[in-house]
């Protein structure tokens, strides 16, 4: 175990080296550059054994790791924004072939208009893919996540596609202390892939095929039954974790001060170190508040979520993107998750933070506030500029 | 004609799904028995999707993976990367896929892959239209063809446009091997397959691929055609190793093109000045292949090299 002070795309490429992988590919965008600068270094001086593939789009990137894990090699790639857009066929067909496929994606806000900074659009627009998405807070969570992940996507119960995220900037690039643990440490957590349902060169197979409405229906309550065994898997992945580093990031929904809380604020992301901070301060003026975690957003943390809501009046969400429906994304799955629930606490949502615009205590404070008020709207964008500093509302 | 130097073996089985008649059948018969069974296939949506039979099934002798339309590039270099990193000897990678899949939406992915030195071979098998979807046109469509989306109607009068020269594309990314085959001349067509085999690099096959249905003509006539469009010019054979073109059917004399158009619905309409027009750029295009193969390469280095994505090395960047 040795500490290195390094940036979350570095943690994605440590963790990427120290899982051994065996193929990688991939395509450059700001601000995920730095992983696969890290990576092709790693493989240049002998240190990751790996077959880099340099190739033209990220929609090659993906399609040559979903190849290459389809004949059993343990694969890695990474992205952002745009690019993870135009893999979106490829997050289907990663699923569909229940290849396990780890990719690193630094959230970024998609044009137009342009712009670099950290937003979830990117990444809960492919929420419907069939992939396990973690939602990283520090930079030793990335790392610890996706050396989990290969567990996880590997399991023989599971076999499903993994991407573990990280804010644009707030993580990709900004520098902390993380544990790094031995290549032995991981060898024993993390041993090589054992290659299922793989094609073999020599053997007469077809992977992909076509198929009639039966079939076809058969293929995707698979997925679905895959995704379920998800959260089992991770808490077996979790424990195992646990007992070799000492770590523990909390499962799929982490809480934080809501045993007695009237008013929780669901967060993700780096957003939450500074929500902690905000409930600290709030709970020593007297109002009883908390937050939870959604680290995990695929599959969604249901049980957790509905065993929060037993105890919890209120309940907000903080959504770092706006998906154009009624509510924000991860507000709309969490009012999805406690309609069948026994308890149904008011849930209002804040979008906050879009764009890379910064997520201040003041902001959370002021959510909490508004959660507490008397009637807190369906959706509140908590940062928007004054109107005369736009052309055009 | 030589004693039978076709393999035996057959790797596409009967009870496959092809059109009778079919071209691109015929032309992954032939490819399989020059590549043998350590071969695995990546194929794109084309006919062949529909051809290697649903599941549970599968007509090939071979591993199948499937991929989208626009990136069997991308997808054979994954697969040689695995086979490399898994350290499995003696497999041949190759990308099987349409026209359209080529010459249109996945010339982005063929063109990384050629640049990379992928060590795979990337097959276009070429019946000139999107046939898999009902004959709408492609940019290998030649130019005055008939198709659903090039109808000869009011001012239609087919394809207004010239044909792509995927081949000419492809060569300017300096393939190691690369070469034009026609299942009418199977001995010729086996030669490259088994000659590219042993050549490790990125290789390119472009095939032609007679479609009964498409062209409009009847399902016995897929051999004759094929014959016709190398002998009057249409789709000359030819090899190019190491920059060095070489003509593999000699032609003292070409038949008339008429030969040929006549034969395909898919011309029927053409008057006698579009028909010699046709006839003008053929000519032109196979004394521009004469001139080529008698210039022959061009100076410098013209093997680039290979990506080295196996061998005792642990560590190989596969971008040459």
């Amino acid at each position: 175990m040795a500490q290195i002070v390094m940036s979350g795309n570095h943690a994605q490429s440590y963790a990427a080296m120290l899982a051994r992988v065996q193929v990688i590919a991939a395509y450059p965008i700001t601000p995920q550059t730095t992983i696969v600068e890290k990576l092709a270094e790693f493989v240049a001086d002998g240190r990751l054994p790996a077959h880099y593939l340099q190739v033209e789009s990220e929609h090659s990137a993906l399609q040559s790791v979903v190849s290459a894990s389809a004949l059993g090699a343990r694969t890695y790639t990474a992205t952002s924004s745009q690019g993870l857009l135009l893999m979106h066929e490829l997050l289907h067909w990663a699923a569909g072939l229940r290849v396990p496929v780890v990719m690193g994606v630094v959230n970024r806000a998609v044009a137009p208009p342009w712009s670099i900074g950290a937003d979830y659009s990117d990444t809960i627009a492919q929420r419907d893919t069939g992939w396990i998405q973690f939602y990283a807070e520090s930079n030793q969570e990335v790392l610890d996540t996706v050396l989990q992940c290969y567990r996880i996507a590997e399991d023989p119960a599971v076999r499903l596609p993994a991407m573990v995220t990280e804010d644009a900037f707030y993580l990709s690039h900004t520098v902390e202390p993380v544990d790094v643990p031995s290549s032995e440490l991981v060898d024993a957590f993390l041993p090589a892939r054992e290659a299922r349902a793989v094609l073999v060169p020599g053997v007469p197979a077809r992977l992909g095929s076509f198929t009639g409405p039966v079939e076809y229906v058969g293929f995707r309550h698979d997925v679905a039954r895959a995704m379920d065994r998800v959260l089992p898997t991770l808490a077996a992945v979790e424990e195992d974790f646990a007992r070799r580093t000492g770590r523990d990031h909390g499962g799929p929904l982490p809480t934080y001060r809501t045993e007695d809380a009237d008013a929780v604020l669901v967060t993700m992301g780096t957003a939450t170190t500074t929500a902690r901070a905000v409930v600290d301060r709030l709970r020593e003026e007297g109002h009883r508040v908390g937050l939870a975690k959604l680290r995990l957003f695929r599959p969604f943390p249901v049980e957790a979520l509905r065993s929060l809501a037993a105890s919890v009046d209120r309940i907000g969400v903080l959504d770092r993107s706006f998906t154009f429906g009624p509510t924000g994304a991860a507000a709309a799955e969490v009012r999805s998750a406690l309609y069948a629930g026994s308890a149904r606490p008011l849930v209002a949502d804040f979008v906050a933070g879009i764009g890379g615009r910064d997520i201040t205590p003041d902001l959370i404070a002021r959510m909490y506030a508004v959660l507490d008020g008397p009637e807190p709207p369906d959706v509140t964008w908590m940062d928007l500029a004054a109107p005369e500093a736009r052309a055009d509302g | 004609m030589a004693r039978l130097t076709i393999p035996p073996q057959e790797l596409v089985h009967p009870g496959h799904a092809a059109c009778p008649g079919c071209g691109a059948a015929l032309a992954m018969r032939l490819l399989l028995k020059g590549l043998g069974s350590r071969t695995v296939v990546s194929v794109p949506a084309c006919c062949w999707t529909v051809i290697a039979t649903p599941y549970p099934t599968t007509a090939l002798g071979v591993a199948l993976l499937d991929n989208p339309i626009e990136s069997t590039g991308a997808s054979i270099s994954g697969i040689r990367a695995a086979v490399d990193a898994l350290g499995l000897p003696d497999v041949t990678v190759v990308g099987f896929a349409g026209d359209g899949g080529t010459a249109d939406i996945g010339l982005q992915a063929l063109s990384g892959m050629l640049e990379r030195r992928t060590n795979a071979i990337y097959v276009m098998y070429d019946n000139e239209a999107y046939m898999n979807t009902g004959i709408q046109r492609s940019g290998a469509t030649p130019e005055g063809a008939w198709t659903t989306t090039t109808p000869v109607i009011g001012v239609g009068r087919g394809k207004p446009e010239r044909k792509k020269d995927i081949m000419a594309i492809v060569l300017a990314h300096r393939p190691v091997y690369a070469a034009t085959l026609n299942p009418s001349f199977p001995e010729d067509f086996v030669r490259k397959v088994e000659t590219a085999r042993g050549i490790p690099g990125p290789r390119f096959f472009h095939i032609f691929a007679p479609c009964p249905p498409g062209w409009r003509f009847t399902s016995e006539a897929t051999i004759e055609i094929g014959r016709l469009a190398t002998d009057t010019g249409v789709f000359p054979l030819y090899e190019v190793e190491d920059g060095r073109l070489r003509i593999t059917r000699r032609l003292s004399s070409l038949k008339p093109v008429e030969e040929y158009l006549s034969r395909q619905g898919r011309y029927g309409h053409l008057t006698g000045a579009e028909r010699e027009r046709i006839q003008a750029q053929v000519r032109e295009g196979w004394e521009r292949l004469r001139r080529e193969e008698s210039v022959g390469p061009p100076p410098g280095p013209v093997r680039p090299g290979v990506a080295a994505t196996s061998g005792p090395e642990p560590a190989t960047v596969d971008s040459g």
